[in-house]
């Protein structure tokens, strides 16, 4: 049986209040909201922060505000998130509806909030094990040892970012709110990330991630791709998450084609380069997924066959854009989801 | 038997949680789940400690009417929510129609998913009293189980979705 270790519990009430807390108390304490990324690494004594803040009764992290754009409390469940009216019924905003859906489990979902998934901590078979398993290995560069077991000569962690919501939302060109004691600051969401697998974040530890904002994309259209083992719970071993803004005629002035889990923060690809003055043909959609593959880094640190995750990045772009492009892929769809 | 040390006496918090219809006072240590608190504080043994990590669904509960994991959910945070687990089912010795649909169908084979597999489908059906299979599947796609193959399961729980509709009607 895993117990959680010792820890104090604070519960402020306001985002302001938190933030005091996070300052005085700085590295030795963490943010909870939904818990379910936390709890079980605390369990298997991963993190083990002195201080939990929890989040659940700070007033305002739910907002969502539908205006010119449309902003998303931090705070509001995955579930929350999939029902809301205004990302159900957009084409814009559908790859983040889809990857919401698409994270772990109902019950996970109903647990999980925005913010927590995209602070969700990187993962790998040499860290997400419990501490006795952890220690016959005498640990790895992550937490409290000095080599990356899956790659013995790199300098880097090498821990996969493993966030569906991340690459969707950086395709709809997200902005995140961080509030600390000291101010407030918005920056791009893919800012928020660098290559690192232990500093996958550039959030200050006494920040608080507290609203998601997203702009207007009428015009757009936006789609996410998952692969994982199981229908369910499984974290994503490749996300792809496209959104194409194109002309009447089919001609695209936007795209943006992020992947997840095949680096250890959410990758930006060049590919959507390629398909700026063109129209989605069957070519120039091989040609942008040939580009994405090129840029994914996958490492034999999740599951599944190492090259044969890098070979279906090309299809899964694929089916991003056949999607966008108006194919009919719900069959498709249905089989990669595990639901047929 | 877990050993209790002078410190966590002292550093127990003391609160009441609602569950199943009643308050109920207890005091814990604070690093203690729901679960723990449910099975080792209350007695209510009938929830399931399977994965601890969020992986299986053995120890969904109800809180505020939404299925949860309670192998994941701090109990310092229950203050104040209603809780239901499946000690709160049956009324009397009236099984719930879940209870008997899994009990006649094999939609409970060992029995150990069950409690949780039974709970999440009552949340389905307390929303959507009359599920399409694959709103079943969807549904019950959080609670793992390794005897039934799953296909009893979407049975009972068809099967007590069409007892809790007769039983409504057959109160108006």
């Amino acid at each position: 049986m895993m117990r959680l270790p010792w820890f104090n519990y604070r519960s402020p009430k306001s985002v302001a209040e938190a933030a005091r807390i996070l300052a005085a108390e700085g590295r030795d304490a963490m943010l909870i909201a939904g818990g379910t990324d936390l709890l079980p690494n605390m369990k298997r004594r991963q993190q083990t922060p002195a201080t939990l803040v929890s989040l659940r009764q700070v007033g305002g992290l739910k907002d969502v505000v539908n205006g010119r754009g449309l902003t998303l409390g931090a705070g509001l469940t995955l579930s929350e998130v999939v029902n809301t009216p205004a990302l159900k019924d957009s084409c814009g905003y559908r790859a983040l509806h889809q990857a919401a859906a698409q994270v772990a489990s109902p019950h996970l979902r109903n647990m999980g909030t925005l913010g927590g998934n995209l602070c969700l901590d990187t993962r790998c078979l040499y860290y997400n094990q419990n501490e006795d398993w952890r220690r016959a290995i005498d640990f790895c560069m992550k937490c409290n040892g000095e080599t990356c077991w899956v790659a013995t000569s790199s300098k880097r962690c090498m821990a996969v970012s493993s966030t569906d919501t991340a690459p969707a939302l950086i395709s709809l060109g997200a902005k995140v709110r961080l509030v600390s004691a000291a101010g407030d600051r918005e920056l791009e969401l893919n800012d928020l990330y660098q290559n690192d697998g232990t500093e996958y974040l550039t959030r200050q530890p006494d920040e608080i991630l507290t609203a998601v904002s997203l702009p207007d994309l009428s015009g757009w259209k936006s789609t996410y791709w998952k692969l994982r083992r199981r229908g369910s719970f499984d974290f994503p071993i490749l996300g792809v998450a496209a959104a194409v803004r194109a002309a009447p005629d089919g001609t695209v002035l936007d795209a943006r084609i992020v992947l997840g889990a095949v680096s250890s923060r959410p990758l930006m690809t060049e590919a959507g380069g390629l398909l700026l003055g063109g129209k989605l043909t069957d070519e120039a959609i091989a040609a942008a997924g040939k580009k994405a593959t090129s840029a994914a880094k996958p490492l034999d640190n999740t599951d599944l066959d190492l090259y044969w995750r890098k070979d279906v990045v090309s299809s899964f772009v694929g089916y991003a854009l056949r999607e966008i492009r108006g194919d009919d892929m719900s069959a498709t769809r249905l089989r990669i989801m595990r639901q047929l | 038997m877990s050993v209790v040390t002078d410190k966590e006496v002292q550093r127990r918090v003391h609160m009441t949680l609602q569950v199943n219809g009643e308050e109920i006072e207890v005091s814990f240590a604070p690093y203690k789940t729901l679960l723990e608190v449910l099975r080792e504080d209350l007695g209510l043994t009938g929830t399931k400690h399977g994965c601890e990590l969020g992986e299986c669904g053995a120890c969904a509960v109800l809180i505020d009417g939404e299925p949860l994991l309670s192998c994941l959910t701090l109990a310092v945070e229950c203050e104040g929510r209603a809780i239901e687990t499946i000690e709160g089912l049956a009324q009397g010795t009236q099984l719930h129609p879940l209870q008997e649909a899994f009990a006649d169908l094999g939609g409970a084979q060992c029995g150990y998913c069950t409690p949780g597999a039974v709970m999440t489908a009552k949340a389905l059906l307390d929303k959507e009293p009359s599920p399409t299979s694959q709103q079943i599947k969807e549904a019950m796609s959080g609670n793992l189980c390794r005897c039934t193959g799953y296909q009893q399961i979407v049975e009972s729980v068809e099967k007590a979705a069409t007892c809790c509709r007769s039983a409504e009607r057959g109160a108006a």
